[in-house]
């Protein structure tokens, strides 16, 4: 029988390794495993490589793994954002090495990953410091930047609803990089709002199908970050 | 006696309003984070336009009433908004798709500098000190077929911000269409910056006082004429 499902958030983790290169899904607050991620603070993994658009809020989540001093390079596409002191200090002390790349770059990259595609060629960076050193081609008339896959040991995700077989439905804008994320990586990890019975979700609906899908844990209820943000600047 | 050119001059709602006139009926159009967001207030009611945001959505709507937030369908710049009837999700790779991939007809930036030959700077000063980030612009610079750009005319301390040549890292090369000032409407055309609608009281040279490259006048220039928006 299949079946994904795990019991514990610690069993969902389990097996991230040291020197990892690990994939968290999210944008600005919506669609941020944070619940995984605080598992593998738990976990004590280090000297990891993360990926998120981001690099975390205030000291929640990705943030407060970025504060623990076991991420050794943070790959994002903006780093900024009102309340991201841990990253920004990080960056000044030259704690954390940091790889900026745009967008849409590092979402086909994630895709090239889980699709088996070598490398790809896109017009994004031409004629920008972020396309220095790399390799370039015309085809028909326009520049192109070489860019290679980004695969994953790991990844963690939050989505909607899985079923066993780790079907996934995800939440409107908490799409973003689930989908790519869970294809890129060797092991991909989901937490969910709920498990469903297999063969309730409709099969038009199901946006990752579970083969990209290798664990998934229940979080009915999960840490909402902009909430434990407004409580730790109370605390503070 | 010279009047300073920004005497009189739009406010950020007047510029976002003259941008919001030029978007035709039907265009799918990309708001950038910032500024930008303030067309969205002025979008002409009689056009249908859809809005897309680079985090997955398509139709995007105005931000929720008080309370009826939901942080799972926020927009770039991660406010909360809502979803218009005939809305979608998409992932990010899909959604780079529609911008890279010339499905956007409109992207509507904000900009350290625009030059002479539309390349547009708006992602980094090279501060030392500044944390880098480019976010989507890169994509949404070189993939939206046109990009609108919103700015003062000058920065703060009066330096222009339309130049010959960037001296900030660049975002794209030759990207830029069009540029909403708060002095000016000017196109970027093959032969250079050409100013569309001035300010009544302006004169041409009023404005290349402030202008780091050649502009020159349209044939069919216009007075730049906005509501009073305060």
């Amino acid at each position: 029988m299949i079946d994904k499902r795990v019991d514990s958030l610690e069993q969902a983790v389990a097996g991230i390794c040291d020197g990892a290169v690990v994939l968290t899904g999210g944008f600005g607050h919506a669609g941020n495993p944070t619940d995984l991620i605080h598992a593998l603070i738990d976990q004590g993994a280090k000297d990891l490589t993360v990926v998120n658009n981001n690099a975390g809020n205030a000291h929640i989540g990705l943030a407060a793994l970025l504060e623990t001093g076991r991420v050794r390079k943070m790959i994002c596409t903006y780093p900024r954002s009102t309340d991201s002191e841990v990253i920004t200090n990080l960056y000044r002390e030259n704690k954390i090495e940091l790889e900026i790349v745009p967008q849409g770059t590092l979402a086909e990259r994630l895709r090239a990953a889980g699709a088996g595609i070598g490398g790809f060629y896109t017009p994004t960076t031409i004629g920008t410091p972020l396309a220095d050193g790399k390799e370039t081609r015309t085809i028909d008339g326009r520049d192109y930047v070489l860019e290679y896959p980004m695969p994953a040991d790991f990844a963690l995700v939050k989505a909607e609803c899985a079923d066993r077989w780790g079907n996934l439905t995800y939440n409107k804008a908490a799409r973003n990089f689930g989908p790519l994320m869970c294809m890129a990586a060797r092991v991909t990890v989901v937490q969910v709002r709920k498990f469903v019975e297999l063969g309730s979700l409709d099969p038009e609906q199901v946006v990752t199908p579970g083969i990209f899908v290798d664990r998934v844990a229940e979080v009915a209820d999960p840490i909402d970050e902009r909430v434990e943000i407004e409580q730790q600047k109370v605390a503070r | 006696m010279n009047a300073s050119p920004t005497n009189g001059s739009l406010n950020r709602r007047q510029i976002a309003w003259r941008a919001a006139q030029d978007i035709p009926d039907g265009a799918c159009v990309n708001l950038g984070i910032g500024m930008p967001v303030l067309v969205g207030n002025y979008l002409p009611l009689d056009r249908e336009i859809i809005l897309h945001s680079e985090n997955g959505i398509l139709g995007m709507g105005p931000a929720p009433a008080s309370g009826e937030e939901d942080y799972e369908l926020i927009n770039a710049s991660k406010g909360p908004v809502t979803l218009l009837d005939g809305g979608s999700f998409a992932h990010q790779a899909d959604s780079f798709a529609m911008i890279r991939g010339g499905h956007i007809d409109i992207c509507v930036m904000g900009a350290f500098q625009v030059s002479a030959s539309g390349d547009l700077a708006n992602w980094s000063t090279d501060a030392p000190d500044a944390i880098p980030g480019v976010g989507g612009a890169m994509d949404l610079a070189l993939g939206a077929r046109r990009v609108f750009v919103m700015t003062e005319h000058t920065t703060r301390g009066g330096e222009p911000k339309l130049v010959e040549h960037c001296t900030y890292p660049l975002t794209g090369t030759g990207v830029v269409s069009s540029i909403y000032s708060n002095i000016a409407v000017i196109d970027v055309a093959d032969d250079g910056l050409v100013v569309r609608e001035k300010l009544n009281g302006l004169e041409l040279d009023d404005i290349q006082r402030v202008t780091g490259a050649p502009i020159r006048l349209a044939n069919d220039w216009q007075t730049l004429d906005v509501p009073n928006l305060a």
